[in-house]
Order: C-alpha cells, then sequence, then structure tokens
C-alpha cells in the first residue's frame, strides 16, 4: 500500500490553516464562476490563473483545483434552478432536475445533484490514486515513439469520437497545432511563421488563446442571446439532505453504473458529455417505469451528474500518469502545472511526489468541503444570478485581460485575447469544436518533439510506429479511433443483414 | 416552498432595437467566408514552411516538415468545408447573426476594445474604471453613483489583490505613477 501511504502524506501537507483557507477560497471562486452565465470550467480556472502565480506550486494547483470542482458543483445550481446547463455535461441534468425544482422539489435535486457529483469525484479519485502511479512506472518505459503514439491516439480519439462534423474537428486541431508551432522551433533554433513580427517570437501563449477563445466569447455570445432565465429559489435545510442521504442506499445501482461510466468515459478526451447522457439513457432504460424521466424523477438527477463528474475528474488521470489531459478544463490544469516549469507526465511521480500527492489528497479534500460549503451557500450564488449582466460583464471582461498580460507582461497578449475572443465567437455559432484546439495548442510542441526525436531515431523510417508491441498496439488503437465511425456504421450494417438474414430463415 | 424569481441575463431591455428583427448574413455566408480565410491562412503558413525548408537534413526532419503537413491538412479540411457548404441543402436562408444581435454583440465588443486601448496608455486601473462605470451607466441603465460606486470598488479590490498582496505588475499609466506606483 505504497500509494496509501504516500496519500497520507499528502493530506499532511494539506492539513495547514492556510490550505485550507486557500481550498474554501478556490471552491467559493469555482462555484462562482460555475454558476455564472458564460462562465465555467476552462474560463474559470483561466481566468483565475494569474492569481496564483506568486504562490508556490502545491498552493497553486491546490487552489485552482478547487476552483474547478467548484465550477463542477456550481454548473448543477443553474441546471436545476433556472433550467440553464453551466457545462454541456449539466443537459442531463437539467432534464429531470428543472420539472423537480417546478414541483417544489428544488432542495432535494440541488442535494442529490451535489452529493451524486461528490460520489462520482471520490470514485473516480480513487481510481486516480491507484492507478496512476502504476500507469505512470508503466509510462517510465515509454521513449519517444511510444509518446508519440499516445499522443497521436489522443487527437485520433478526438476526431473519431467528436459530435461535431469531422472537418471541423480536424480544422479546430490542426489549427491549434500551427497556432503552438510559431515561434522559435524549440530542436533546430530557426524561427518559424513569425513573418518577421518580434511580437510573435514568443509564440502564441496557450493560456492567453483560452481566455479569448472561451471567456471574451462567451460575454460576447451571452451578450447577443440575452436568456431570460425564469428560475426558483432554494434553501437547504438539513432536515431535506438527511431524507435525501437516507434514500442513498436505495440508488446504489444507478450510482455504480453512472460512476463506472464516468470513469471510463473520462479517460478518454472529451468523455463527460458523452458520460452524463449515458448515464441518463441507461438509468432511463434499466429503469422499471421509464416513462416517469423527464418529469422529476431523483434518479434523472443522480445518474448524469454521477457520471459527469466521474468523468471530468477521471479525466485528470491520463494528465497526471502521461501528461495528456483528457479534458479542456484538465488541458488548461496542464498549462497552469508547465507555468511552475513542472513537466507533467510519468516523471512527476518520481521527482515532485509531494506535489503529485499533495494535489491528489486536495482532490478528496476539495470534494468533502466543497459538498458542505455548496450545501450551506445554495441561495447565496442563486442570488449572483440576479446581479444585472451589464455589471458583471464589464468585470469579467476586465478580470480576462488581466489575465493574459499577467502572463507574460505582454500588451501585445491582451490585444490578442480580444481577437481570439471573435474567433471564439464565430467558432462557436458555426460549430467548430474549441476543445481540441485546446488541446492541441498545450501539446503541439511536446507532440511535435515526440515525433521529431523518433524521426532522428530511426533515420526516417515511419516503420518505427510498429517496431515493437507496445507502440504498434497503441498506434492500431488510434487508427480504429480515428476510423470509428466508418468501422461501427460497418459493424452495424453487418448486425442488419445477419439479423435479416435470420428473420429470412425463421 | 420554492419561490420564483425572474431574471434577465444578457443585454438589458433598454438597448432592445424595436424595428422588425432582420438577419444581417446568412449562415451558409458566414461559414463560406471563414472556410476561405482558414484556406487562406493554411496556404500563408504552408508557403512561409517550404521557405523554412521541409526536407530532411541529417539530423532529422527540418524545422518546416512538421507545420508545413499540418497546414496542409488544415487547407485540405477547409476545401472540404466549402465543398459541405456548397452542397449542403439544409439550414439555407439560416441567419447566422441578425441585425439585432450584432448591435448587442458590438455594444460589447467595442467598449471592450476601447478597454484594452485606454489599458495600453492609461493603464488597466483606469481603463476598467472607465469600462465598468460606462457599460453599467450607458448600456446597463443602471444608476450613476450605482455604477460610480461599483468600479471604484473593482478597481480597488483588483488594485490591492495584485499590485500590493500578490505583487502581479499590471500595465499602469501616468496616473499611478503620480500616486508613486
Amino acid at each position: 500500500m505504497e500509494a496509501f501511504e504516500l496519500l497520507m502524506q499528502g493530506f499532511g501537507v494539506l492539513l495547514t490553516p492556510d490550505k485550507i483557507g486557500l481550498m474554501m477560497l478556490g471552491l467559493v471562486l469555482g462555484v462562482f464562476v460555475g454558476v455564472l452565465p458564460g462562465l465555467g470550467g476552462p474560463n474559470g480556472v483561466a481566468i483565475l490563473l494569474p492569481l496564483t502565480f506568486t504562490m508556490d506550486p502545491t498552493s497553486a494547483i491546490v487552489m485552482l483545483s478547487c476552483i474547478y470542482w467548484g465550477a463542477l458543483f456550481g454548473g448543477a445550481i443553474t441546471s436545476i434552478l433556472f433550467n440553464i446547463p453551466g457545462e454541456a455535461w449539466s443537459v442531463a441534468t437539467t432534464f429531470d432536475g428543472y420539472p423537480m425544482a417546478q414541483k417544489g422539489q428544488a432542495a432535494e435535486a440541488l442535494t442529490a445533484a451535489f452529493t451524486s457529483s461528490f460520489i462520482g469525484s471520490l470514485v473516480a479519485v480513487m481510481l486516480i490514486t491507484f492507478l496512476a502511479p502504476s500507469i505512470a512506472t508503466f509510462a517510465l518505459k515509454f521513449g519517444p515513439p511510444e509518446f508519440f503514439a499516445v499522443y497521436f491516439l489522443t487527437f485520433c480519439s478526438f476526431v473519431g469520437l467528436g459530435r461535431e462534423a469531422r472537418h471541423k474537428i480536424v480544422i479546430s486541431l490542426t489549427l491549434g497545432f500551427l497556432l503552438a508551432a510559431i515561434g522559435m522551433d524549440t530542436v533546430s533554433g530557426t524561427l518559424r511563421m513569425t513573418f518577421g513580427s518580434i511580437e510573435l517570437l514568443r509564440g502564441i501563449n496557450f493560456l492567453v488563446a483560452v481566455i479569448g477563445l472561451f471567456g471574451v466569447s462567451e460575454i460576447l455570445l451571452t451578450m447577443e442571446e440575452r436568456l431570460a432565465l425564469r428560475g426558483h429559489v432554494a434553501k437547504i435545510r438539513p432536515s431535506t439532505v438527511l431524507k435525501v442521504w437516507r434514500d442513498l442506499p436505495r440508488y446504489w445501482v444507478t450510482l455504480l453504473r453512472s460512476s463506472a461510466i464516468g470513469c471510463w468515459l473520462g479517460v478518454t478526451p472529451g468523455g463527460a458529455i458523452a458520460a452524463s447522457f449515458m448515464g441518463y439513457n441507461l438509468a432511463k432504460r434499466f429503469a422499471r417505469d421509464p416513462d416517469s424521466f423527464g418529469k422529476g424523477r431523483i434518479e434523472g438527477v443522480f445518474a448524469p451528474e454521477t457520471a459527469a463528474h466521474a468523468a471530468g475528474t477521471a479525466a485528470l488521470l491520463p494528465m497526471l500518469a502521461l501528461g495528456i489531459p483528457g479534458s479542456g478544463t484538465a488541458a488548461i490544469l496542464l498549462g497552469g502545472l508547465m507555468v511552475w516549469g513542472l513537466n507533467p507526465g510519468p516523471m512527476l511521480f518520481v521527482e515532485q511526489k509531494d506535489f503529485v500527492w499533495g494535489l491528489i489528497a486536495s482532490m478528496y479534500l476539495g470534494n468533502i468541503i466543497g459538498l458542505f460549503l455548496v450545501i450551506a451557500t445554495v441561495p447565496l450564488f442563486a442570488a449572483v444570478l440576479r446581479v444585472p449582466f451589464a455589471a458583471i460583464a464589464p468585470m469579467i471582461l476586465v478580470s480576462c485581460a488581466i489575465g493574459a498580460f499577467a502572463i507574460q507582461n505582454a500588451m501585445f497578449d491582451v490585444w490578442m485575447m480580444l481577437g481570439f475572443g471573435v474567433v471564439g465567437y464565430v467558432f462557436k455559432k458555426m460549430e467548430i469544436p474549441l476543445a481540441p484546439l485546446t488541446l492541441a495548442l498545450v501539446l503541439g510542441s511536446r507532440a511535435e518533439d515526440a515525433f521529431r526525436l523518433t524521426m532522428i531515431g530511426s533515420g526516417g523510417n515511419f516503420g518505427v510506429f510498429y517496431s515493437n508491441g507496445l507502440v504498434g498496439t497503441i498506434m492500431t488503437l488510434a487508427l480504429i479511433m480515428l476510423f470509428w465511425p466508418l468501422i461501427s456504421s460497418l459493424v452495424e450494417r453487418f448486425r442488419q443483414g445477419r439479423r435479416d438474414s435470420t428473420v429470412a430463415a425463421e | 416552498m420554492a419561490d420564483e424569481i425572474n431574471v434577465t441575463q444578457g443585454a438589458p431591455e433598454a438597448v432592445t432595437v424595436s424595428r422588425p428583427d432582420r438577419p444581417l448574413v446568412g449562415r451558409r455566408a458566414v461559414e463560406a467566408v471563414v472556410m476561405i480565410l482558414l484556406l487562406g491562412f493554411a496556404v500563408v503558413l504552408g508557403m512561409d514552411n517550404i521557405r523554412t525548408g521541409i526536407g530532411w537534413q541529417s539530423d532529422g526532419p527540418e524545422a518546416g516538415y512538421f507545420p508545413f503537413y499540418l497546414s496542409v491538412l488544415l487547407g485540405l479540411a477547409a476545401i472540404y468545408g466549402l465543398v459541405d457548404v456548397a452542397l449542403r441543402r439544409e439550414g439555407r436562408g439560416e441567419a447566422f447573426v441578425t441585425r439585432e444581435q450584432f448591435v448587442r454583440v458590438l455594444l460589447v465588443f467595442v467598449p471592450a476594445a476601447l478597454f484594452v486601448l485606454a489599458t495600453q496608455f492609461l493603464g488597466i486601473y483606469i481603463g476598467s474604471f472607465f469600462l465598468i462605470a460606462g457599460f453599467m451607466y450607458f448600456i446597463g441603465r443602471i444608476a450613476l453613483w450605482k455604477s460610480l460606486v461599483t468600479a471604484l470598488i473593482f478597481v480597488a479590490v483588483t488594485f490591492f489583490t495584485f499590485e500590493v498582496s500578490f505583487n502581479v505588475i499590471m500595465p499602469k499609466g501616468p496616473i499611478e505613477r503620480a500616486l508613486g506606483f
């Protein structure tokens, strides 16, 4: 039980008054950005990142990950009270959560949502605790070809499993890669695609792009749409909480199933959204009376919330162990790690033990503290939605500008952020997904380095990607992912054909 | 038990243009333009990478090799997008953005751009004071004193958070300099 001992050490690092204080602060800020329309996990983490620049890495990442948990909790509040999902993966929560609020059961729905988020995250964190070290140890054997294969697998699964049109995903991915390649080439020192501009020498900072793409563009979109919120006010009484918790064991199958789905899909990139829908649909299919779903059934809140949060948390597993984030927000956390000169990946478990285990311990503590904090403060956060947008919008813009400037102390970056805001606005309206771009932007140079080191090692022979069992398997898996839509439709047709022939035989 | 509340997020009622809302530009037109821009971007980057060198040296691929093939991919995807827009039947005549919506977007984008400009010359604290107070008063139609007080509190809090307690340096202008920061 080496992991357990290290985890206890991690708790030791965390249980100091100032760390606990930072966690509470992060959670409150996180719920705040989660509740505000147009913000959410990735934006919140990106905008609040500069606050942590002067802290030591452990404090900083603890606070950032708490902002992340807070944002996850906050998304449920708007879904249930206002029927507006804060994040795409909260959509399934509105199906039964909002009807419950309409029936006057808002408090029950919220308690159910928070509790199931907590359970989902907890299961996924346990998975991380016991699996991440072994994956990292295994990955220590990886050389450049294996790493490139893993990156390739990540990008292929985005293309193959994405819900958007394939060419739009490819556009997003390649654009991210190209933007990442701008500036000085790390291997040869040559300048690439700078067109003589001094400002572009530094390259395009990942966080500046993210703040523009997510934060600024979201303000533009919110302004355009003018949502009219019709919502409910809720106050959670301790008796309601206890009542929901007493009934909890009855739903253990749903909770377990959703946690498993979440953990599985969360490890694959972009899985949280799929996980929440799948959790919901499976709960509905296995229920004795599927028709009661969508009319305010508490299981309809449990199922998607557990899955979404298990996925959101499991997305951190590949980030920690392999340096490959499973979601957009995980990508931003990864960007944060690199700001402090930490190199996420297997070496982190060897070189920065305190840091890794402090972070994992903070996932446990952050979720426990978050659960109680959020139950206690729901009325407060629902009130945030009453603050006029005309006051919130300029404040968010200022925070974005502060964030963009602070990263490299460059005014040029603030202008670039504004430009990315427009790009993000147009892309979101055109349904070009932003997550692949984010991921390519943060992983681009690592993927390229891995590719070039592989090519140098093999003397330009592409056969190196099938030179041993490990790299060959990953590459094959990647290709299967890439052509997944094609393969699944072929399988479907084959099955259809067989079914037809059996029907004919009868 | 659950009282209802109504809140309008986004642009306040006051800025609504009362004329009937017409589409400003169609969805397909915007998609086509974006695809052409992306194609152009891919070509420009591709050319630059050819100049850098896309071949092989003794120590492996040249600096332009990897980005060159990515720009080729981007270009191909953009061409596919163009063909897709041209052939697609659904969504014809659908609006990308209506006039009224676009006015609302500009109402936040123009102040944002002015704010960045002000930040460059006057510093971020002065710029954000004007952005918040101005946006609340002129666009949100919120009482002047409330707008000024909110902006002042926000600026004071950010100043003390970044400049004093966290030591993060922000762009400053003549006024802060006169005050000795």
